[in-house]
């Protein structure tokens, strides 16, 4: 087994981590603190440039950009996390006694995921946000739903190829419960491709969430978010175009941190990689 | 063979790139012939072609160009002949005689007779069918045509506004030969004709070389270019593949030096209101105290980045002496003031409460952000509900489930019809649930006073009232900002939306 620190060279584990916990850190500041309130409008100072006093410049209201850049953070790993926690505990689920089963159960199952699968997640999310209405919990379950056929598949891929080993067998021959042996034996051996499935649908729903706040489905004023703030942004691009850097790059890294960690991931718990 | 097919798809994308650029260079070489010919873009497509049935003002921006009524609208707000060369109303205010104008000519040659004008307001009022296509004739107790001349319309009640339905925003003539197609190839009196329509495209609109206005109009042809992005629009007026477009307030420095910008006020209201029928809106304390906390400068400098006139009752300085002056500094910004207006009403403390906006245009979104802002400093706390806009309509506008609301009021050229909507009566507009006696009253009278001076009395008391009863926060009538080419001159504004092709042309 090797340990991290034998990945000290592994450029993406590095990067993503600093980026990521760059982020965190911003994150976990901002319950506490923000350099000016998120929310305290001041039209007379709006649209100004970068300056000591606000970092990332104001904006159309007089708000201070990073400050909400902040708060953002919150949102987007808000989002992150129920949708990945959604996605993982049903996807695995799911997919685990689709696998274990086998039979009409996966049929079953699988069939109903590939119908999921069949429609493109952002319709999906657009149609469960416009019956259920905007918000950021309802935008969350609605992207936790979508993650869930990737995850499910790659579960039941797992379990299928595992519920064959002498482990298994073993386990049931000594009348351990079936539930037991899928959660408290073959999980932890299948554990590791669902873990960067995890971390690449972190981003995915972060990506997901900025797009349906882009078109304003997602989380609502004046709660701060980047995908608004960028749709917002965009019609002050020519005039004042930092206000659209400071969600568009905030978007662009996080989501390349989290890829940059998936990708560190597989390459740490595969066993054919070196 | 596998690979033949390869090249195959690629002599058919070149071919395709040929052609896209061949037609595109076409389209571009039109300098010579652009004296006659203008572009405007619109940014959505008309409901209807037919007059009678188009309800989106959008529709009317556009079709007014084909249509007339026995009157016109004009630019202040007043009324002018149009198919109706002159009237003559009886002593007791009920019997209209329109004499008709000669030579008034429809776009397919026939000459207006008495029996278009019988026809459209048979077809407006379902005489024939007993399917009304509009309520603003429920008044009309008949209608005749004396001689070949002359149309009589005859009222159950006195009415100083009924004029104001007579023009092609509410019954436009139409011919009864056209009967059936009114929508699918619609035929005016206006200066310009129908051509041709291509849904999501364009509107195409000819010159009526026999317009009863000899001079009118200039150009010979009209298009109107849906485009209902802002950033497409501009890139097409900087190509110069349109004429003529607005232009959002915040992006007027892109176009500002290179292009002629046209400042006019929209004669629409926004306003910012609450459902009067709910606690705690019901106590016109509660509704003054929000009045003071709200800073409409704010609004019009975020919102509208500047470009708005501030207001004080349900009318704009577009209505021309029908407005009233002084209203909008009433409630000028006041906290303390709001803070015991609240105290005295019973909520020292303030209150919870929820605004619910339309999504189909941010501009109503960041209004309540600011409200959201203004109102937390008298303890008032306010949470945005963003609802679609079919949902506002039937929620909100019809169904009046709500507490506060922002809306935009969109303007008409009399002033009664705007101010009309807060007669407690009048339950299909009341949206906000408005009740005061002496309001009511007025505007009852309104209707049996022939004087105009006394009219503009009335309808500036009834302004002070809704503003002293503090009957929504009247924001600011925005305005609407045109960017054309330099050369074009002519473009007149008026008290709706209506972009009047009739006297434009190039000045080169």
């Amino acid at each position: 087994m090797k340990t991290l620190m034998s990945h000290g060279k592994n450029i993406n584990l590095i990067v993503g981590l600093l980026i990521l916990s760059a982020f965190l850190l911003l994150m976990l500041l901002s319950f506490f603190y923000t350099p000016h309130d998120i929310n305290a409008m001041n039209v007379a100072n709006k649209l100004r440039g970068p300056s000591s006093e606000y970092w990332f410049g104001t904006d159309e209201f007089g708000r201070d950009i990073f400050s909400r850049i902040m708060k953002g953070t919150q949102t987007a790993f808000f989002v992150g996390a129920l949708t990945v926690s959604i996605g993982v505990v049903f996807g695995t689920l799911i997919g685990g006694i689709a696998g274990y089963v086998g039979g009409w159960v996966d049929e079953v199952f699988m069939r109903i995921m590939d119908s999921f699968m069949a429609f493109p997640g952002i319709i999906l999310a657009l149609m469960l946000v416009a019956v259920f209405g905007p918000g950021i919990v309802n935008t969350s379950i609605a992207l936790g739903l979508m993650a869930i056929p990737s995850i499910a598949r790659i579960a039941r891929s797992g379990f299928i190829q595992h519920k064959e080993f002498e482990y298994v067998m073993a386990a049931k021959l000594i009348g351990v419960k079936p539930f037991k042996i899928m959660f408290r034996h073959i999980l932890p051996n299948v554990s590791s491709p669902l873990i960067v499935a995890a971390s690449i649908s972190f981003a995915v729903a972060m990506l997901a969430e900025a797009a349906l706040s882009y078109l304003g489905l997602g989380v609502q004023p004046p709660d701060p978010s980047w995908g608004r703030m960028l749709k917002d942004s965009q019609a002050y691009l020519t005039s004042s175009p930092w206000y659209t850097y400071a969600p568009g790059i905030s978007i662009t890294l996080m989501v390349l941190g989290f890829y940059m960690l998936s990708n560190a991931i597989r390459d740490i718990m595969d066993p054919r990689s070196n | 063979m596998r690979e033949n097919k390869k090249w195959l798809m690629l002599v058919l994308m070149m071919f395709c790139v040929l052609m896209i650029s061949a037609c595109s260079s076409e389209g571009g070489n039109v300098d010579g012939e652009k004296a006659q010919e203008i572009k405007v873009r619109i940014n959505d497509d008309p409901d209807f072609l037919d007059p009678h049935l188009a309800t989106a003002s959008i529709s009317y921006q556009m079709i007014l160009n084909m249509f007339e009524g026995l009157f016109a609208p004009e630019t202040d707000g007043s009324l002018s002949p149009a198919i109706a060369e002159s009237y003559e109303l009886s002593e007791d205010g009920l019997t209209y005689t329109f004499n008709i104008r000669d030579n008034v000519k429809f776009h397919n040659g026939n000459t207006v007779k008495v029996e278009d004008i019988t026809y459209t307001f048979d077809r407006l009022m379902g005489t024939k069918n007993g399917d009304p296509l509009s309520s603003n004739f429920n008044n009309v107790a008949s209608i005749e045509a004396p001689d070949t001349d002359t149309f009589v319309i005859k009222l159950k009640e006195p009415n100083s506004n009924f004029l104001y339905s007579l023009t092609a925003l509410q019954s436009a003539i139409i011919p009864a030969s056209n009967e059936g197609k009114h929508n699918d190839n619609p035929i005016g009196t206006g200066p310009f004709k129908f051509v041709k329509y291509s849904p999501g495209a364009n509107l195409e609109l000819a010159k009526h070389e026999d317009y009863w206005d000899e001079k009118l109009p200039y150009l010979d042809k009209v298009t109107f270019v849906f485009q209902s992005d802002d950033q497409s629009a501009l890139m097409a007026l900087k190509a110069k593949e349109v004429d003529l477009t607005g232009v959002p307030a915040n992006r007027l420095a892109e176009v500002e030096n290179d292009f002629n910008i046209r400042k006019q006020n929209n004669n629409s209201t926004l306003v910012v209101t609450f459902n009067q029928e709910r606690e705690p809106f019901k106590d016109v304390r509660v509704r003054q105290a929000i009045n003071y906390a709200i800073n409409k400068g704010d609004i019009i400098d975020a919102v509208f980045s500047g470009y708005a006139t501030p207001i004080g009752s349900n009318m704009s300085p577009a209505m021309g002496d029908y407005y009233k002056d002084g209203l909008q500094d009433v409630y000028a910004r006041n906290i303390e003031k709001a803070k015991e207006l609240l105290a005295e009403a019973g909520y020292p403390d303030g209150f919870s409460t929820k605004i619910s906006v339309s999504s189909h245009n941010d501009m109503y979104s960041n209004i309540a952000q600011v409200i959201v802002e203004n109102l937390r400093e008298i303890g008032i706390k306010v949470e945005i509900e963003v609802v679609e806009w079919g949902i506002w309509l039937e929620r909100i506008y019809f169904g009046r489930d709500y507490d506060m609301t922002t809306i935009d009021l969109t303007g008409r050229p009399s002033a009664y019809e705007i101010l009309n909507d807060y007669i407690s009566t009048n339950d299909s507009e009341n949206f906000f649930r408005f009740k005061n006696a002496e309001f009511d009253k007025i505007m009852a009278d309104v209707l049996k006073e022939a004087d105009r001076d006394k009219q503009i009395q009335m309808y500036q008391r009834a302004q002070e009232i809704l503003n002293e009863d503090s009957a929504s926060v009247y924001i600011a009538d925005y305005q609407v900002l045109w960017a054309s080419d330099k050369e074009i001159e002519g473009l007149k504004s008026y008290p709706f939306w209506f972009h009047d092709m009739s006297e434009v042309r190039f000045t080169e």
